[in-house]
């Protein structure tokens, strides 16, 4: 048998674990010994639970190693920076023992040889810890290329002011170590504020774990117990007080309530909750009690999926990265090469001290480049976009489909469910002498006794009106027809005009109502008491409240909007103009739905599908993006690429509005980091030198490089802000 | 004049050492072995680079590799398999395992989140 260790997560063979613990809800297996200490420690349950405040600890950990290096480094490099050049600070040029040329100067430089070296070794470790691991692969990095360049500084520095006889002019003798020792600082630096730049990105995910219960309160056996989380089992019931997080998801047993699902769903409403309704796990209950049983525990539960689905996502790739990558791959080697032959160039032909120009050429171009800058221009981006979308109920799965989002032409909503709520309800009274009142009331009598879903509707409609009903008598249902019973001694009968006729009934002067009822997509259906026409009662299924404006967003994106049902062209018609589509593909069997989303993508259209079920499924995976809708469960996640987990249109605005707003953001780090390699690295080898005469200092060089890839982070959090637009 | 001529042979080796250092042929790599499980299992250290950065496995069976981070440097904390479309996070001094579907023979990468550090998946008829 297989089990998974609840520690770490590894899938193992029950026979051979090394460690088995005892729960109510079964035994656990563990893959090691220091797996099953600490879960003895901590207790387990999904390994996300605790992994970012894990995370979290380890970022800070990293940033606080980083800024003592960044501060001894920097407490060094004040006076590396005054004494190497002692002669442009005033009150130090004049200092004899401090003049050029003189013993006491180069025996302070000798004095930074050693005071620099520790800056080198501790303060630059990182680098060559990198440089070694990548070179026992036969690749490089950024740290090769810090490595290097500081490391070549001190080595060119310390051979000038151990045999500054060797040089054949005096000039060449100078030292390099405040570029060693400032270069150090403020990489380190960068990569301090960078770690908590891109603790910040997670921070959706953070909150989304955040989210989860910590103990829940349990019936059992009649009596109520409060249990850790991670006791609480499938059938458990499970009882929640007003202001109480709901625990896990299950359906509700006894009580109403109207319940916060706005963390979930980003649905800001509250929904109302009884007997028999679902409910998400991390949820908040507002008013009312009531018990649940629970279906859904630990990893399976809709958060837990959610949150496994934002990592998975965060951490994939968009195809634009791709041919990054590519890049990235010839970059380091590129820009050492490039180094090397600014030194040849600068050696040969630069003007003298020639030596000096072409260690220091060598070495700004080691230090300007700044793969870092490409490497993370697209992923904190992603991971910023895809957490900000799951906030507001919206699950990307993957960066393909925040690209696809970019460029879509045309999108097909669904009908049945998308556009409308899904189910029919009452929307016409007209009444002959009874009055509309009474009409409804007999009618909705007589339909109590049916399970039809029009029925349903007819007797919620005079419910909502506050009409008490009467029970009916001999009900009989006609298939295919209408139904009919005994109301208070009166015959009812309800049903199309073919009942009427083999009723006798004369519809006279209702059939043309009828019809303008069903040209405007709606079901009418005739009422007869004792064997007169009375009235008739129209059922629809009706558009949820902000289809209208959210199509309208849509339009204004440039997207063309088309309809998909298999209602009658009359009926889609109607809807159609109702809500402002502008493309009607009616009478198409679920079948056929993926066919018409192909027949869109042939005219060359890249084309969104929007669907709440799982017969949508085939022309979801059609389209080039597929939107699920009103969903938590796997089989839809599964079949989309996009998941949103309210019911409402406004989310299909707002996922296109996150994707956008984050592929945006893509195109402005990867731009700037591209301009900033490619316009960096020829200025630092000294392009600009034969014409203005500039040969850029490594110290700039590498307060750029340092700043370079913090200005894509910053840039990623800029994406933090992102608000859905109300519509 | 001699010391231009050493500068330029110096500088014309390095460079072709460069070239054949980063993008000459490579041999060798790590053979995943078969579990009992049927997958081709493999150890992965995660610590500046990844070691063995180079796992060859068979052709149309799944393969497991299990990472094992020793480093806190935020640039390795995630591996991602582009072409498997799958990724993992890499939290400090724990095991975590990526399974891959069986794959069609040819050479597969696999990542640090930024591309920074690379390894190869090699799959062989």
């Amino acid at each position: 048998m297989k089990a998974t260790d609840p520690v770490c997560g590894m899938e193992i063979d029950e026979e051979t674990a090394v460690a088995t613990r005892s729960r109510d809800a079964g035994d656990l297996y563990f893959c090691s010994s220091s797996c099953a200490s600490r879960f003895d420690e901590k207790g387990a349950g999904c390994p996300a639970d605790e992994a970012p405040d894990r995370e979290e600890e380890a970022g800070r950990g990293e940033y606080r190693a980083l800024m003592r290096k960044f501060r001894f480094s920097a407490g060094i490099s004040v006076p590396v920076v005054l004494l190497s050049y002692p002669w442009l600070f005033p009150g130090l040029r004049d200092v004899p023992w401090l003049a050029r040329g003189s013993d006491g100067l180069l025996w302070t430089w000798r004095g930074f040889g050693v005071l620099t070296l520790p800056v080198l070794i501790w303060g630059g470790s990182q680098f060559y810890r990198g440089l070694w691991a990548a070179a026992k692969s036969r690749s490089a990095n950024m740290h090769t290329l810090i490595g290097v360049g500081i490391a070549a500084a001190w080595a060119y520095s310390t051979v000038a002011v151990m045999w500054p006889g060797i040089f054949p002019e005096a000039d060449l003798a100078e030292v390099y170590y405040d570029v060693t020792a400032v270069v150090t600082a403020l990489v380190v630096l960068g990569l301090a504020l960078e770690v908590k730049a891109k603790g910040r990105t997670s921070e959706a995910l953070r909150k989304l774990i955040g989210l989860q219960a910590k103990t829940a309160r349990v019936v059992r056996d009649g009596v109520e117990l409060d249990v850790p989380m991670e006791e609480v089992a499938v059938g458990d019931l499970v009882l929640v007080r007003p202001g109480e997080k709901i625990p896990v998801d299950g359906t509700v047993i006894v009580g109403a309530s109207a319940v916060d699902e706005s963390m979930i769903t980003g649905e800001s409403i509250p929904a109302e909750k009884v007997a028999g309704d679902e409910v998400i796990g991390a949820t908040i209950n507002k008013t009312g009690s009531f018990r649940f049983r629970a279906t859904k525990v630990g990893k399976d539960t809709a958060l837990a999926n959610i949150i496994r689905m934002v990592q998975d996502a965060q951490g994939s790739k968009a195809p634009i990265q791709r041919t990054v990558d590519r890049v990235s791959g010839y970059f380091v080697p590129g820009v050492m090469i490039l180094g090397i032959l600014a030194f040849m160039v600068w050696y040969n032909f630069g003007p003298a001290p020639v030596a000096a120009y072409a260690v220091i050429a060598f070495v700004t171009v080691l230090i300007i480049a700044c793969p870092c800058a490409l490497g993370l221009a697209t992923p904190t981006s992603l991971t910023v976009g895809i957490g900000k979308g799951a906030q507001n109920g919206i699950l990307i799965r993957s960066g393909d489909a925040l690209q696809t989002a970019e460029r879509l032409d045309a999108i097909v909503l669904d009908k049945t469910g998308t556009i409308t709520v899904g189910k029919p309800s009452l929307t016409d009274v007209v009444a002959r002498e009874l009055g509309n009142e009474e009409v409804l009331r007999l009618a909705a009598a007589v339909e109590r006794a049916s399970e039809h879903p029009l029925a349903e509707a007819i007797v919620q409609g005079a419910r909502d009106r506050g009409i008490a009903l009467t029970e009916p008598e001999d009900f009989q249902a006609i298939p295919g027809r209408g139904v009919e019973a005994t109301v208070e001694g009166r015959q009812v009968v309800l049903g199309n005009l073919k009942l009427m006729r083999e009723r006798g009934v004369h519809a006279d002067g209702l059939e043309a109502d009828a019809e303008a009822l069903a040209a405007a997509g709606k079901t009418p259906m005739y009422v007869a008491v004792d064997g007169r026409a009375a009235g008739i009662v129209a059922c629809a299924d009706t558009v949820k409240e902000d289809s209208r404006s959210a199509i309208a967003r849509l339009k204004e994106h440039g997207l063309e909007v088309a309809m998909i049902t298999g209602d009658n062209r009359r009926t889609a018609e109607a809807i159609a103009r109702e809500v402002g589509v502008d493309r009607i593909l009616a009478e198409v069997l679920p079948q056929d739905k993926a066919h018409e989303v192909r027949k869109l993508q042939l005219e060359g259209k890249t084309v969104a599908m929007v669907g709440d079920g799982i017969n949508d499924a085939p022309a979801l995976a059609q389209a080039d993006m597929g939107i699920a809708i009103g969903t938590g469960t796997d089989v839809a996640m599964e079949a989309s690429d996009v998941t949103l987990i309210s019911g409402s249109l406004r989310g299909v605005v707002t996922a296109i509005d996150v994707s956008r707003a984050t592929m945006r953001n893509v195109h402005q780090n990867l731009f700037g980091a591209f301009v900033y390699n490619t316009a960096g690295l020829p200025i630092a080898a000294g392009l600009l030198y034969p014409v203005f005469g500039i040969l850029l200092s490594p110290l700039l060089a590498a307060a750029a490089m340092a700043f370079s890839s913090l200005t894509v982070v910053s840039n990623a959090n800029r994406l933090r802000r992102f608000r859905a637009v109300e519509v | 004049m001699l010391d231009n001529v050493i500068v330029t042979l110096v500088g014309l080796a390095l460079l072709g050492g460069i070239a054949w250092f980063f993008w000459g042929p490579r041999r060798g790599g790590f053979r995943a072995a078969v579990a009992s499980s049927g997958y081709q299992e493999a150890m992965v250290l995660v610590k500046g680079g990844y070691a063995p950065d180079t796992i060859i496995v068979r052709a149309g069976k799944p393969v497991r590799l299990s990472f094992r981070r020793e480093e806190s440097s935020a640039c390795s904390e995630m591996v991602v398999f582009g072409d498997f479309g799958k990724s993992a996070k890499l939290p400090e001094g724990e095991l975590v395992p990526v399974e891959l579907p069986p794959a069609k023979p040819g050479t597969y990468e696999f990542t640090c989140q930024m591309g920074m550090l690379r390894g190869r998946l090699v799959v062989e008829v």
